[in-house]
């Protein structure tokens, strides 16, 4: 597919403006993290704090610029990989970050592959057969998880798949996993909690442009000709909603970043949220600052693919 | 003379009837509850929430303790009444706040337009570019958490999208014939503003405002259930699971119940909403 003149205008528009909210959100990360109360220095060196060596301390930590100077020299450094040396251990933060980032994506990655087919199924269903009861089961399921808090969806899976059922360990992540079946059951808790958050808002996105499509005039006419109910959803209408569907999955994969927090610290996940979280216990500035920015980055690229694919899958603004 | 009543009378919900049907009406009395447990908790709680009355922890549902007892035996039945004040105030005072907020500028922007509009969109967009949950967490790293804390930040994360939901309608409404004849006529920008759009955008708005109060307790219960939100003595909801986090593997009913005080507020408030009758919600 060529890409018409408009087309391209519009998503070079589209990335213009998620690399300035990059930007903005970088500042506001950096400035909300840096323009604390304390001295960095002095809360650094504790004990041994003469002023001498605090004075030394911010000579060589740069903390006498003006903090414009050091939130370009952050930006800049961030740019090439260097995420500067944790406060609470010394060691540099791209190490800590490392490991931790590969188990997060992977966590990420195996909620996607479970969430994104059974909501793409039951959405479409939903749509296929409103008004049903299979319809109303799932609307008001999806309702019901929406409207609760992340953890409560984990503590809820927990209660059941764990205390109640037993089938599977309630506090999941040992470090050896040994066989196929041992990491099944490490990743099954955090992945099924975080698919029912995923899964939820997938579900309503994928159901309401299903919806929208199936009440065009053009999918009337083909109930009108006769056409079956799962031939016209899925023949004629389904086409024509797959913008919007995919659009609508890159939208609730968004919604890891925020139960990926929740579910890392309720089963000890070793994933960036835990080290996140444990970071804002400790006050370890860079990591935080790190971390939010990985999250921000990918939250914002997310939304952008989203955005884009309703662009691109939008026929009239083709040649 | 004057022609703003009509829009304004014909927004009164005594005129427009409160018809709700029935999912509606347990949703309403739902908040209802909760809105008067929030104010009589203290007078209505058996034991001091603070105070350790039973040597057994955990303890089951009995006709003492009619929720059972907490990690460290206290009453989960007066500490979830307890709770109900920290969560429901936190949260009722910082969507008014977001909405008040995101609303007045919305209206604003949408009547001046032009720059103003433009700069002040692009600003706010941004900060809807930042996952609601990180930015609590980052504003508590950074000041630490106080209830002034919890309850500007909550507000400053929804002030975005009240203020772009408020500025779409807004946008709509400004280009009706009334408000031209309001300008012609000569009004000010703070009357257009006042008595022009904010009576023809209030119906959405509230059930805007609705929709955020879900999303800030969601949030201020997430904040709390990570440590970050309300501290101890004192606990909201999100705060009174995280302590007893212990009781998942007994399934014991002190980290049920606040679980269900949660869902239960939430699940109603969107109940309550989705039912609202159309003419409140869909003005525009």
């Amino acid at each position: 597919m060529l890409l018409s003149y408009s087309t391209s205008i519009l998503v070079l528009q589209r990335l213009a403006i998620a690399l300035l909210t990059l930007v903005i959100v970088s500042f506001a990360v950096f400035f909300a993290t840096e323009l604390l109360p304390g001295d960095v220095a002095q809360i650094l060196l504790g004990q041994a704090a003469t002023p001498e060596a605090v004075a030394g301390l911010r000579e060589a930590m740069g903390l006498n610029q003006p903090a414009f100077l050091r939130f370009l020299g952050w930006l800049a450094g961030l740019l090439h990989g260097d995420f500067g040396i944790s406060y609470v251990n010394n060691m540099p933060v791209a190490d800590l970050i490392g490991d931790r980032l590969v188990n997060s994506l992977r966590l990420a990655g195996v909620t996607t592959l479970v969430s994104v087919p059974v909501s793409l199924c039951l959405g479409i269903g939903a749509a296929m057969w409103r008004g049903s009861l299979f319809d109303r089961i799932v609307t008001v399921l999806t309702i019901s998880v929406i409207s609760v808090p992340e953890f409560m969806v984990a503590t809820l899976a927990v209660l059941i798949f764990a205390v109640w059922l037993g089938w599977l360990p309630a506090l999941s992540y040992g470090a050896d996993v040994s066989s196929f079946s041992a990491m099944l059951k490490a990743y099954a808790m955090p992945v099924i909690s975080l698919s029912f958050v995923v899964c939820a808002q997938m579900i309503r996105m994928t159901r309401a442009a299903v919806i929208d499509t199936i009440n065009t005039p053009y999918v009337e006419m083909a109930l009108l000709k006769g056409a079956r109910r799962s031939r016209m959803v899925l023949r004629h209408a389904l086409p024509n909603a797959l913008g919007p569907i995919a659009n609508a999955i890159a939208l609730s994969l968004s919604y890891l970043v925020g139960g990926v927090i929740i579910v890392e610290t309720i089963f000890n996940y070793p994933g960036v949220a835990k080290l996140m979280v444990d970071a804002v216990a400790t006050r370890d500035l860079p990591l935080i600052q790190s971390c939010a920015m990985i999250f921000c980055v990918s939250y914002l690229s997310l939304i952008t693919l989203a955005d884009l694919m309703a662009i691109l899958s939008n026929p009239r603004l083709r040649k | 003379m004057k022609p703003t009543t009509s829009p304004f009378r014909f927004m009164s919900p005594r005129q427009m009837g409160y018809s709700f049907n029935w999912v509606g009406r347990i949703g309403l009395a739902v908040i209802v509850f909760w809105a008067l447990v929030a104010i009589f908790g203290p007078m209505l709680q058996p034991y001091s929430p603070g105070e350790i009355v039973d040597w057994d922890y955990f303890g089951p549902m009995t006709h003492q303790y009619l929720l059972g007892t907490d990690y460290l035996g206290r009453d989960v039945l007066s500490r979830i009444l307890m709770g109900a004040r920290y969560t429901v105030g936190i949260a009722l005072v910082s969507v008014f706040l977001a909405c008040a907020g995101g609303v007045v500028l919305g209206m604003v922007a949408a009547v001046i337009g032009g720059w103003f509009d433009m700069i002040l969109s692009r600003l706010l967009d941004a900060f809807n570019g930042i996952p609601s949950l990180l930015f609590g967490l980052v504003v508590v790293a950074a000041v630490g958490s106080s209830i002034p804390v919890l309850v500007m930040t909550l507000a400053a994360i929804y002030l975005p999208g009240a203020y772009r939901f408020a500025r779409a309608l807004a946008v709509n409404v400004n280009t009706m014939d009334f408000v031209t004849v309001a300008r012609a006529r000569g009004e000010k920008t703070p009357y257009l503003i006042l008595r022009e759009i904010f009576p023809n955008i209030l119906g959405p708005v509230l059930a805007d405002l609705g929709l955020r109060f879900v999303f800030i307790v969601l949030v201020l219960s997430g904040l709390s259930f990570l440590g970050l939100g309300v501290q101890p003595p004192y606990a909201d909801w999100g705060a009174l699971v995280r302590e007893n986090i212990g009781a998942l593997s007994f399934g014991a009913p002190a980290i049920i119940f606040p679980s269900v005080a949660i869902a239960s507020l939430t699940i109603s408030v969107n109940m309550f909403i989705d039912n609202l009758p159309t003419k409140i919600r869909d003005r525009s």
